[in-house]
């Protein structure tokens, strides 16, 4: 091949999204991105295509991929329905941090703003919702614009990137001159030198701490920091907490973990929070449903926030020391600078919050000896037969919140959730996304009957591709969530959330998906087993408890050590 | 949890490169907070291909280092800056509108127009166009000033700023950049 040839626009997409190293995408062919799909047909060997079953899935499941390879998701759609079919998807990955980039399909550019058939202001409409969004009108603008995406998408704090590929930019010709990687623009730089007088006086803070907690969020692991993290909690004896996306960034093994923040975290991780004199907080935003009532929280402690979006200073709490960085070179910076400690008397405050959840709560879910199935019980023995080590998916909701709190987690990048945007519909194509990222590890999903409804269809992709995804339907008929609100905020006023549901093992075996009915206690580990041992994907639609609730609960506006450990009793040390 | 809840005018400037839609991304983060935009101008600034955002609003200080933040988040954005009256050189442009024969009634005309520093710009038998420079309340002085006249239009240009700092941050962070790529 000369190094320099007259190709097509599409052609040079191709291309460019080769040279940058893409393997697999997600998408739908439509009318205004047939080119790009028809330059594809050509290099389906090296630039594997997943045909998803709605464009939302392609959005999942390109999420779901990066997730678990730190990699940007890739997904190409249509204009018009294609491109708008996509916006959960971008919101959901904004919100997340995840590296996406989302070519879309777009009218000729003669005919823009001339609402021409399936043409749609998607630059407009994904601005605010993307880290960053272009049009391209040029086929000769094409490589560089791909490489300006994926650098943006894929440094700095992640997030998902548009390119709005106009018609004419995609059939006309262009000359190919190679293609180069983009490290440089400058009105954005993703990583500056770190402030050595914030780690210095981050130092004096960790070291002066007698009550310290380290809250780990997603970018522990975005960063690859887990090692470090675990360098600073064990050199300065500092408990850890995750959030949910922070979640698996240290072992579940590990004495110095001590569990998940937020609305329905742990007791301890979140009581302790308003005691600690001391919060080193990587990677996280305090969103409210870590943070609950701001004005309340951590009153008593010095805070540190280690983070890699400056905006995220003093955003949603007031921090003492902020700074800006990558959560793995902060950690690794500080870890030298801090003195070894040990806090025993803090870490057995911990405890004896521990004994209260496992006596009021865990005990009585995951072990409940009669009556119907709960959730809890039926994550923890997934959890248990895929030895710890599953990339764990959930879909939205009480799923999620069981999924999260009763599994356990051994190896990194094992939990692949929608935090921020709360997206019900993102388990099963995200699950599908997280399989062709690593198919060398187990997945297992677990989803609700209303979420899995939403992108239900994409049991198709499944069954097109042979992919191997565990499928744990946590069934109440219930939009369960919801309904655990109407019950406690709402006078038990069940609004629209029972559901009459289809038969889902017999859905799943027209896609060629096997699986089976567990409808009570003494069926659950048979089922689990055979799941485990399936070669391929496999569904158990567990007949859940409708009235089982997940607690503790920080009830909404509540400050963090205002804990519910059941309905009607507040946890007290 | 902010210091100062008091609403107050806040300057923002912000420089970005000259690229399609990078106002539309400025704007988009008042109109997520829900402030409203007292007056906005964009315009070139002494560097070449990049474009300069003026906008100010009613807000208060907690609330605007979070605006002034998320701006610069944006990518095409190079830098961002809130200030307060007090750290800039600014001016409006205010212009007028008048029928001709109501101000030829008028006996102090010239009185007003030099009470104002204003000036005339344009003269026809139909109307008469007069334009002020100058701050808000000296172009809404002059406003209140031609009322009794039939103002038949009146528009004001949103601020052009120039800081009082001796440093010019921008020119040094570009640059900076500038020693990166090299």
């Amino acid at each position: 091949m000369s190094n320099s040839q007259q190709i097509t626009g599409a052609q040079a997409l191709i291309k460019s999204l080769i040279a940058e190293g893409v393997d697999l995408v997600f998408g739908y062919p439509g009318g205004a991105i047939m080119p790009v799909y028809d330059a594809l047909y050509d290099c389906q060997d090296e630039l594997k295509h997943v045909l998803v079953r709605h464009e939302q899935g392609a959005s999942h499941a390109a999420e779901g991929y990066a997730r678990v390879t730190r990699r940007p998701g890739v997904v190409i759609v249509t204009s018009g329905p294609g491109a708008t079919n996509i916006i959960t998807g971008l919101s959901d990955a904004l919100m997340d941090s995840t590296p996406m980039v989302v070519i879309t399909g777009q009218v000729a550019s003669g005919m823009l703003g001339s609402e021409a058939f399936q043409e749609t202001d998607v630059v407009a409409i994904t601005l605010p919702i993307t880290k960053w969004a272009c049009q391209i009108r040029r086929p000769e603008d094409i490589p560089a614009m791909v490489a300006r995406a994926f650098y943006i998408a894929s440094t700095g704090r992640p997030g998902p990137v548009v390119l709005d590929v106009a018609k004419d930019a995609q059939v006309g010709m262009m000359t190919w001159r190679g293609y180069k990687k983009c490290d440089y623009i400058r009105s954005y730089n993703p990583c500056p030198a770190l402030p050595a007088s914030k780690l210095e006086a981050a130092a004096a803070i960790i070291n002066e701490a007698r009550r310290p907690i380290i809250m780990a969020g997603h970018g522990v692991s975005i960063a690859g920091a887990e090692d470090a993290l675990k360098a600073l909690a064990e050199k300065t004896g500092s408990p850890v907490a995750a959030t949910l996306l922070g979640l698996s960034a240290m072992s579940s093994d590990h004495p110095l973990y001590r569990g998940m923040l937020g609305m329905h975290g742990n007791v301890a991780p979140n009581y302790m929070t308003n005691r600690a004199d001391v919060i080193i907080g990587v990677g996280l935003r305090f969103d409210d449903r870590v943070a609950g009532l701001v004005s309340e929280y951590a009153p008593n402690a010095r805070v540190i926030h280690i983070d890699i979006d400056p905006s995220e200073d003093n955003k949603n709490i007031k921090t003492e020391c902020f700074i800006h960085g990558d959560a793995r070179e902060v950690l690794e910076a500080l870890v030298p600078m801090v003195d070894e400690a040990r806090h025993d008397e803090w870490l057995a405050e911990f405890d004896r919050c521990d004994e209260v959840e496992k006596k009021v709560v865990i005990d009585p879910e995951v072990k409940p000896g009669k009556g119907l199935l709960k959730m809890g019980e039926v994550v923890s023995c997934v959890s248990k037969a895929f030895g710890d080590k599953a990339i764990v998916v959930t879909d939205v909701g009480q799923n999620q919140m069981f999924a999260a709190r009763y599994s356990r987690y051994t190896e990194p990048r094992s939990m692949v959730t929608s935090g921020g945007l709360g997206t019900m519909g993102f388990g099963l194509p995200a699950a599908i996304g997280a399989k062709m990222g690593e198919p060398g590890r187990d997945v297992v999903l677990f989803v609700g009957d209303g979420g899995l409804q939403m992108t239900l269809q994409e049991l198709g992709t499944i069954m097109q591709y042979g992919v191997n995804v565990k499928i744990v339907l946590l069934n109440n008929n219930f939009l369960g969530n919801v309904r655990q609100w109407q019950a406690m905020f709402f006078n038990n006023r069940f609004s629209q959330t029972p559901m009459l549901n289809p038969d889902f093992v017999a859905i799943a075996a027209a896609y060629g998906i096997d699986g089976e009915n567990v409808a009570g206690r003494d069926e659950l580990p048979a089922a689990i087993d055979r799941m485990v041992s399936h070669k391929g994907s496999y569904i158990i639609n567990v007949n859940i408890d409708a009235t089982d609730m997940i607690f503790p609960m920080i009830a909404p506006g509540k400050a963090v050590d205002d804990i519910l450990i059941d309905l009607n009793t507040k946890f007290t040390l | 949890m902010s210091d100062n809840k008091d609403k107050q005018l806040f300057t923002m400037s912000a420089f970005a490169e000259n690229a399609v839609g990078v106002l539309n991304q400025v704007t988009a983060i008042y109109t997520r907070r829900c402030i409203n935009i007292e007056s906005i101008t964009a315009s070139a600034c002494s560097i070449p291909g990049v474009s300069k955002f003026t906008i100010t609003c009613h807000s208060d200080r907690d609330t605007m280092d979070k605006v002034v933040r998320q701006i610069e988040k944006r990518i095409d954005v190079i830098k961002a800056f809130l200030y307060c009256d007090e750290d800039i050189v600014y001016q409006e442009v205010a212009l007028y509108k008048v029928p001709t024969e109501k101000l030829l009634e008028e006996k102090h005309l010239e009185w007003i127009i030099r009470k104002h520093s204003a000036r005339i710009l344009e003269i026809t038998p139909v109307y008469t166009v007069i334009e002020k420079t100058g701050h808000r309340d000296e172009t809404e002085s002059l406003f209140e000033a031609l009322k009794r006249y039939d103002i038949r239009q009146f528009a004001r240009s949103g601020r052009v700023t120039i800081t009082k700092d001796p440093v010019e941050y921008v020119t040094a962070l570009l640059a900076e950049r500038e020693k990166d790529l090299k």
